[in-house]
C-alpha cells in the first residue's frame, strides 16, 4: 500500500482537530480536538519512519505519546478546576488573561 | 596607595553601615551621611596634594584583571581634568548632604534611603570619573543612572515619576549607542591584535573614516545626552523641575559633568580624526546651546527650570571651548565645568530654600526678599553673579578663556557665543529684580533668613566662588598639562597670532 | 620702576567694603566712618605716589606692581598686574578726592537712611574697583574694574530698590553696559586672536605690526565698550533712568568718574585708535552725535537730576569727541573730564543739597527762589554753572575751547562739522544750564506751602565749597603752560603738532562766548523774564515733546529690541514645549500607542489564541514551501 495514503490520513486527522481547537467551546472537546492533532502527528512520524525505513520517527512518536500523557494529566487538571470555580466548562468563559 | 579605589569605598562604606540602621534613626542617619562625605572631601583634597602636576600620564593607577575573557580589566587612573571633577563631585557632596539636612523627609522612602542613595552614587561618579577602562566607564556610566532615579522618583516633587522616567529612558537610549559603539570598538581591537577595552590601547586603533564617524557619533549622542547639548536637553528642565534641590545640584552640577568629561576623554582621545570631521557641527550645536539655553532661561516663569536652561546655556560654553581645540578652550571648559559645578550648586541650593520656605518656586510668588530675608537675598544674588559671570567671580575666568580659545580659532562662534554674556545678564537680573527687589509681597512678609546650617553650608560654596575668581592657579595649574595633552593628541596645536611680522619679542609676558 | 604701594590704593576700600558688608547690622554706629577713612587714606596713598611721580622724570614716572599670574593658559598669559602713570594718576586722584568728598556729604546725606552702612559699602566697592578699572596693566584687569564699576552702579541705582522703577532703572543700567562690555571683551579676544597678547604694553609694542583692519576691530570693538559705559550714542538710555540712585551715587559714579570711564578707555588706548583712522573717526562721531544728544533732551527736562544727567552726558560727548580728535585731543580730553569731574560733581551734590531742603522734590517747576534760602548751596553752584557754561576764568573755559579748537582744527569738512557741532553744544548748554539755574534759585516760589527750604549741614556744604574752588581753579591750572598736556605726553605721544590752524584760539573763544551768550540770553527772556508755570505746559511743539521723551530713546529700544526680543522668546518657550520636546515625548506616545494597538489582539479567548497560532503555523509553511519551491 503506498504509505502516502498514511499521510493523508494523518493530514486529514490534523485539520480536524484544528478546526475542532478553533470552533467548538467545551474544554473538554477541545482538549480532545488537541489529543486527535497530536495523534496525528504522531501518525506522521510512524510513516516517515517507514518510509525512510529507520526509527527515529518511531522513537519521537513514543517520546509524544509521553509528553501527550503528561499534557492530559495537567490538562484535565485544569479544566477541572476551571469547571469547580466557574460552574462552566466552556473556554470562553475563562478569559481571565485579557485583564 | 591606592587613592583611587579607597576614595570609591568610603561613600560604600558608609551606604553599607546606613543600611543597617533602623529606619527610625534619621538624625543619625543624616550625621553619618554627612561625616562619611566630609571624609570623602577630605580624602579627596589629600589626594590631590599626592597629584604630581606636570606628569600627563594618568595617575594613581590601578588595575585589576576583572572578566578575563573578555580582556575587562578593573582599571583606575586619573589625569588633571578627572582631578579637578572628582574634586568637584567631593566637595560638593557634603554641602549638599548639609543643605538638603530635611529634603528626605516627604519622601516614598526611609530618609536613611535617601542617604544610601547619596552615598552610592557618589562612588559610581568617582568610579566614571577614574576608570581607564572603556567597559568599567561604561558600567559606572549606566549604574549611575539608578541612585538618581531613585532619588528623583522617590524623592521629589510634582510630577517626580514621570520626570525620573524620562530621564532614565533617554540616558538609557544614550547609554544603548555608547554599548553599540563600545562593542564596535572591542571587534575592531580584537581584528588588529588581540581585545581589549583599554583607552590607551584603543586610542591606536586603525579605522576607516566611516566606521570611526560612526563609532564617534555613538560616543558623542550619548554624551550630548547627558551633557546636554540641543537639542537632546528636555529631560533636563523636567528633572531639575521634579527632583528635591540637593538631587538638582547633584544632577547639574556634577553627574551632567560625566558628559562633556566624556567628550574631552573618549571622544577626542578615540577618534581625533571624526572630532575634526564633526567640529563644525559639534561647535553650531555648542552656540545653538549658548543663545537657546539662555533665550529659554529668560522665557522661565519657575526658579528651578531657570537655572536648568542657565545650565543648557554654560554647557554649551563648556562643549564650545572643547571642541574649539585650543589649549584656552580645553582648559576653560574643564574650570568651567568645576566652576558651574560652585555656581549652580549656589543657586539651586538657594532657590530651593526660598522654595522651601514659601511652598512654591514661580518667580512671581516672591517679591522684596531683600527686605525679609537679607542674607538668602544676598546669596541669591551673590550666586546669580557668578552664574552671568561677573569679573572676579569664577565663572568669569573660564567663561572667558572658552571665548579666547574659540576665537582664535572660530571667531564667528565666538562672537555669536558672546551674546550670552548679555543674555545672562538678563536671565539673572530679571527674577532677581521680581524676586528679591520691589515692595514685599503678600505671603513674603513672614519668611525666615537663613538658619546657621543653612549658611554653614552655603558659605564655602560662595567663598570658593569668590576666590577661584581671583586666584583660579591652583586649578589651572593642574588642569594645563592635561588638557594640552587632549589638544595635541587630538592633533592639534594653538593657532598663532596672525601679527603679520614676526616679532622676536616674547609676547604676552 | 615697581612699586609695592600701588596696591594698597585699591586694597583700602576693598577691605572697608567688605567689613562693612560682613558686619552687618553690628557696623551700624561706625561704618560710615570707616568707609570714609579708607577712601581718604587711598586718597592720601595716591597723593603720595604722585609727589613720588613728580620727583622722577618724564619717561620713568610709569610704575607697575605684579601682585601674581591671575591666568596662565597657553600662550594666554595675564597677571593681576597694577600700572600706574600719569595718566592713571589723573584718575586715581580724582576718583579718591572726589569720592572721599563725596563720603563726607554722603554721612549727612544719608543720615535718615536705616541702611547707610551698605551705602558707604557699596561707595568704599565703587572706589576699589573704579581704582582696578585705571590700574589695571592689561585690558583683562581693566576689564575686571570694568564690570566691577557696573555692579557697584547697579547696587547704587538700585539702593532704594523696592520702588519697582528704581529696580527697572538698576537693571537698565547694568544691561545696557552688558552691552558695552560685550564691546570689551570682544576687543580682548581679537587683540590677542591677532597680538597675541591684552596687556597695554604689550599691545602698545604689537600695534604697529598688526594690520589696519584687526587695529579698526579692537577700536571699533572698544568704542562699543566706551558707548556703554559712558552713555554714548546709541547706549546712553540708561543714565537718566540712573538718577533712581541717591544724588550722591549720581555726583560721584553718574558725573565724575564712573561714566568717563569709556574716555579713558580710548585715550589709554591711543596707540589703537592713531593706527585705525576710521575706528578714531567713528568715535569723534559718536561724541559729536551724543553731545548734541544730551544738550537737546537737557533742554525739555524739568526733573534737576535728569537735566544735569543729560548735560553729564553731553559733556561726555566733548570729551569722546576730544579722543575721538586724536593725538591733539587726547590732552584736552582728559582736562575736561577732571574739570568736568569737579564742577559737574558739585551741581550735583548742589542739587542733593536742594532736594535735601526741599523733602526730596525734583521737578525744577516746584522751586524757585530759592537763593535766599541756601546761600552756600547757591554760591557753590553758580561757580559749577559759569565753570560748565565756559565762562573765562572758570574751568570749564578753558577745557571745553580747547576742544572746540581743536575740533575746528581737525582739517577739512570734517573739522567743520565736528567744530560747528562743539560750538552749537556751547550755546545750547548755556541755555539749558541757565534754565536749569533761574527755574531753581531765581524767579518766583513756586513750592508747596508745606516745604521749609534750608540750608545743608556744613558735612554737605563743605564738599560743595571744596569742589567749587576746584571748579574755578583746576581749569587755569591745567593749561598753565599746557601743564597736563606736557604731564601727559608720555602716556598719548601727541608728536604730531596741530598742523592747520583753521581758527585761533582767540577767535575760537570769542565765537563761543558770543554763543554762550546767546544762549544764556534766550533762557533769561523766556525764563526769567515770563513767570514759570507749576505744571509743566501740554501746548508745547512736537519737538519739545519728543525731547521731554529722551528723544524717543526708550521707545526705540522698547520697540527694537524688548518686544521682539519677549516675542521671540515667549516663541521660543513655546518650540521648545511642543517642537523640541514634542518630538520626544512624541517618541514616547508612538510607543504607548502602539502598544495599545497591539493590546486590542489580546482578547483573553484561547480559541482566538489557537486560531492566530494556526494561522501563523500556515503562514510559515506556506513561506517556507515558497521560498523552497
Amino acid at each position: 500500500m503506498n504509505p502516502a495514503n498514511y499521510l493523508y490520513v494523518s493530514v486529514l486527522l490534523f485539520v480536524i482537530g484544528a478546526i475542532g481547537v478553533v470552533v467548538r467551546r467545551n474544554a473538554i472537546v477541545v482538549f480532545m480536538c488537541i489529543e486527535l492533532m497530536l495523534n496525528a502527528s504522531n501518525l506522521a512520524f510512524v510513516t516517515f519512519a517507514r518510509i525512510n525505513g529507520n526509527l527515529d520517527g518511531q522513537v519521537i512518536a513514543f517520546f509524544t505519546m509521553v509528553v501527550a500523557a503528561c499534557e492530559v494529566v495537567i490538562g484535565l487538571a485544569i479544566i477541572v478546576t476551571i469547571y469547580r470555580t466557574r460552574r462552566s466548562a466552556s473556554v470562553d468563559d475563562a478569559n481571565l488573561l485579557k485583564r | 596607595m591606592n587613592w583611587l579605589i579607597i576614595l570609591g569605598l568610603i561613600p560604600l562604606a558608609g551606604a553599607f553601615v546606613l543600611s543597617a540602621l533602623p529606619a527610625a534613626s534619621e538624625l543619625l542617619a543624616k550625621r553619618i551621611a554627612l561625616v562619611t562625605t566630609l571624609a570623602v572631601a577630605g580624602v579627596a583634597i589629600a589626594m590631590a596634594t599626592q597629584f604630581q602636576r606636570d606628569n600627563v600620564d594618568p595617575q594613581f593607577v590601578q588595575s585589576y584583571s576583572w572578566i578575563p575573557t573578555f580582556g575587562i580589566n578593573f582599571a583606575v587612573g586619573i589625569d588633571g581634568i578627572a582631578l579637578v571633577l572628582i574634586l568637584l563631585s567631593s566637595l560638593l557632596a557634603p554641602v549638599v548632604v548639609l543643605a538638603g539636612w530635611n529634603e528626605a523627609a516627604g519622601g516614598r522612602w526611609s530618609v536613611k534611603t535617601f542617604y544610601i542613595l547619596i552615598l552610592i552614587l557618589q562612588t559610581m561618579i568617582i568610579g566614571v570619573f577614574s576608570a581607564s577602562d572603556v567597559f568599567l566607564f561604561y558600567v559606572f556610566f549606566e549604574a549611575m543612572l539608578i541612585p538618581v532615579y531613585f532619588l528623583i522618583g522617590g524623592y521629589g516633587t510634582g510630577a517626580r515619576a514621570a520626570a525620573a522616567v524620562k530621564f532614565l529612558l533617554y540616558s538609557l537610549f544614550g547609554g544603548l549607542l555608547m554599548l553599540a559603539a563600545i562593542i564596535g570598538l572591542y571587534v575592531l581591537s580584537g581584528e588588529q591584535g588581540g581585545h581589549t577595552f583599554d583607552i590607551a590601547a584603543l586610542s591606536n586603533l586603525q579605522m576607516s573614516s566611516t566606521t570611526e564617524n560612526l563609532l564617534f557619533l555613538g560616543f558623542f549622542i550619548a554624551f550630548a545626552i547627558k551633557a546636554p547639548v540641543w537639542p537632546f536637553h528636555t529631560w533636563l528642565p523636567d528633572a531639575a523641575d521634579s527632583a528635591a534641590p540637593g538631587t538638582s545640584v547633584l544632577l547639574l552640577g556634577v553627574l551632567d559633568k560625566v558628559g562633556t568629561f566624556g567628550m574631552i576623554k573618549y571622544c577626542l582621545v578615540l577618534f581625533p580624526n571624526a572630532s575634526k570631521t564633526f567640529t563644525p557641527l559639534i561647535i553650531t550645536l555648542a552656540v545653538i546651546s549658548i543663545i537657546y539655553g539662555a533665550m529659554l532661561a529668560i522665557g522661565q516663569k519657575d526658579f528651578k527650570r531657570l537655572i536648568a536652561f542657565t545650565s543648557i546655556s554654560h554647557f554649551g560654553f563648556i562643549t564650545l571651548g572643547i571642541f574649539a581645540m585650543t589649549t584656552q578652550g580645553q582648559s576653560g571648559a574643564t574650570l568651567y565645568m568645576f566652576n558651574h559645578g560652585f555656581s549652580t550648586a549656589a543657586l539651586f541650593l538657594v532657590a530651593g530654600w526660598m522654595a522651601a520656605r514659601r511652598g512654591s518656586s514661580t518667580i512671581s510668588d516672591f517679591g522684596g526678599l531683600q527686605r525679609v530675608t537679607p542674607i538668602m537675598a544676598w546669596s541669591f544674588f551673590f550666586a546669580g553673579m557668578s552664574s552671568l559671570a561677573l569679573p572676579g567671580l569664577s565663572s568669569f575666568v573660564s567663561e572667558f578663556l572658552v571665548l579666547v580659545g574659540t576665537y582664535t580659532r572660530y571667531p564667528v562662534a565666538a562672537i555669536i557665543a558672546a551674546f550670552g554674556i548679555v543674555l545672562a545678564a538678563l536671565y539673572i537680573l530679571i527674577p532677581i529684580q521680581r524676586a528679591l527687589h520691589g515692595p514685599t509681597t503678600p505671603g513674603n512678609e513672614s519668611l525666615s533668613d537663613l538658619n546657621l546650617r543653612e549658611k554653614i553650608a552655603i558659605a564655602p560654596v560662595l567663598a570658593v566662588i569668590l576666590v577661584l575668581g581671583f586666584y583660579p592657579s591652583p586649578l589651572l595649574n593642574v588642569i594645563n598639562p592635561a588638557a594640552q595633552h587632549s589638544i595635541s593628541q587630538a592633533g592639534f596645536s594653538d593657532p598663532l597670532p596672525t601679527i603679520e611680522t614676526h616679532s622676536t619679542a616674547k609676547v604676552g609676558e | 620702576m615697581t612699586s609695592n604701594s600701588l596696591v594698597y590704593l585699591i586694597a583700602l576700600p576693598l577691605i572697608g567694603s567688605a567689613v562693612l558688608l560682613l558686619a552687618g547690622r553690628r557696623a551700624d554706629r561706625w561704618g560710615h566712618v570707616l568707609a570714609t577713612l579708607a577712601s581718604g587714606s587711598s586718597f592720601v596713598v595716591g597723593l603720595y605716589q604722585f609727589s613720588q611721580m613728580l620727583a622722577r622724570s618724564g619717561e620713568e614716572r610709569a610704575v607697575t606692581q605684579k601682585l601674581f599670574s591671575w591666568i596662565s593658559v597657553g600662550s594666554f598669559k595675564v597677571d593681576a598686574a597694577l600700572m600706574l602713570d600719569q595718566l592713571s594718576i589723573c584718575f586715581v586722584l580724582l576718583i579718591t578726592g572726589v569720592g572721599t568728598l563725596i563720603h563726607i556729604y554722603s554721612i549727612a546725606y544719608m543720615s535718615h537712611d536705616l541702611d547707610r552702612r551698605r551705602f558707604f559699602a557699596y561707595l568704599n566697592l565703587f572706589i576699589a574697583a573704579m581704582l582696578l578699572l585705571v590700574l589695571g596693566d592689561s585690558y583683562l584687569n581693566l576689564y575686571v574694574g570694568w564690570e566691577g564699576v557696573g555692579l557697584a552702579s547697579y547696587l547704587l541705582i538700585g539702593f532704594w530698590n523696592q520702588k519697582p522703577t528704581y529696580a527697572t532703572a538698576a537693571k537698565k543700567a547694568f544691561i545696557a553696559n552688558r552691552v558695552g562690555d560685550l564691546g570689551l571683551s570682544l576687543a580682548i579676544m581679537i587683540s590677542f586672536a591677532t597680538l597675541g597678547t591684552v596687556s597695554f604694553s604689550g599691545v602698545k609694542e604689537q600695534a604697529e605690526h598688526a594690520s589696519t583692519g584687526a587695529l579698526t576691530a579692537i577700536g571699533i570693538m572698544l568704542l562699543v565698550a566706551a558707548t556703554g559705559k559712558s552713555a554714548q550714542f546709541p547706549l546712553q538710555a540708561w543714565l537718566g533712568d540712573a538718577m533712581a540712585g541717591p544724588t550722591p551715587v549720581s555726583a560721584l559714579i553718574h558725573a565724575a568718574t564712573m561714566v568717563t570711564a569709556g574716555v579713558y578707555l580710548i585715550v589709554r588706548s591711543n596707540f589703537i585708535f592713531d593706527a585705525a583712522p576710521t575706528a578714531q573717526l567713528m568715535v569723534a562721531i559718536v561724541g559729536a552725535i551724543t553731545l548734541l544728544f544730551g544738550a537737546i533732551i537737557g533742554m525739555a527736562k524739568d526733573d534737576i537730576k535728569k537735566a544735569l544727567a543729560a548735560s553729564t552726558m553731553s559733556q561726555i560727548g566733548y570729551m569722546i569727541l576730544g579722543a575721538g580728535l586724536g593725538p591733539a585731543g587726547y590732552a584736552f580730553a582728559i582736562m575736561h573730564l577732571l574739570t568736568h569731574g569737579f564742577f559737574k560733581a558739585g551741581m550735583f551734590l548742589g542739587a542733593g543739597s536742594v532736594m535735601h531742603g526741599m523733602d526730596d522734590e525734583v521737578n525744577m517747576r516746584r522751586f524757585g527762589g530759592l537763593r535766599k534760602f541756601m546761600p552756600i548751596t547757591f554760591a557753590t553752584f553758580g561757580i559749577g554753572y559759569l565753570a560748565i557754561i565756559g565762562v573765562p576764568p572758570f574751568a570749564g573755559f578753558y577745557s571745553k575751547d580747547k576742544i572746540i579748537e581743536v575740533a575746528f582744527n581737525a582739517g577739512g569738512v570734517k573739522g567743520w562739522i565736528f567744530g560747528c557741532t562743539a560750538l552749537l553744544g556751547a550755546a545750547i548748554t548755556a541755555f539749558y544750564m541757565t534754565r536749569l539755574v533761574i527755574m531753581t534759585f531765581a524767579g518766583n516760589k513756586r513750592w508747596d506751602a508745606k516745604a521749609h527750604p534750608h540750608e545743608s549741614p556744613a558735612l554737605m556744604w563743605i564738599p560743595m565749597v571744596l569742589l567749587a574752588v576746584g571748579s574755578v581753579a583746576s581749569g587755569f591750572i591745567f593749561s598753565q603752560g599746557n601743564s597736563l598736556r606736557n604731564w601727559l605726553a608720555p602716556v598719548v605721544e601727541h608728536e604730531h603738532e596741530v598742523e592747520v590752524e583753521l581758527l585761533s584760539p582767540a577767535v575760537v573763544s570769542i565765537l563761543a562766548l558770543l554763543l554762550v551768550a546767546l544762549g544764556v540770553g534766550i533762557a533769561v527772556m523766556k525764563y526769567l523774564r515770563t513767570e514759570v508755570l507749576r505744571e509743566a505746559p501740554e501746548n508745547v511743539s512736537i519737538f519739545t515733546k519728543i525731547a521731554r521723551r529722551d528723544l524717543m530713546q526708550d521707545a526705540f529700544n522698547e520697540a527694537v529690541f524688548m518686544r521682539p526680543g519677549q516675542k521671540v522668546t515667549a516663541a521660543l518657550v513655546d518650540i521648545d514645549k511642543f517642537v523640541i520636546d514634542g518630538a520626544v515625548r512624541g517618541v514616547a506616545r508612538l510607543t504607548q500607542g502602539s502598544g495599545s494597538a497591539l493590546r486590542t489582539t489580546q482578547t483573553g479567548y484561547v480559541r482566538s489564541y489557537a486560531m492566530w497560532i494556526l494561522l501563523g503555523a500556515i503562514g510559515l509553511v506556506a513561506t517556507i514551501w515558497i521560498v523552497t519551491l
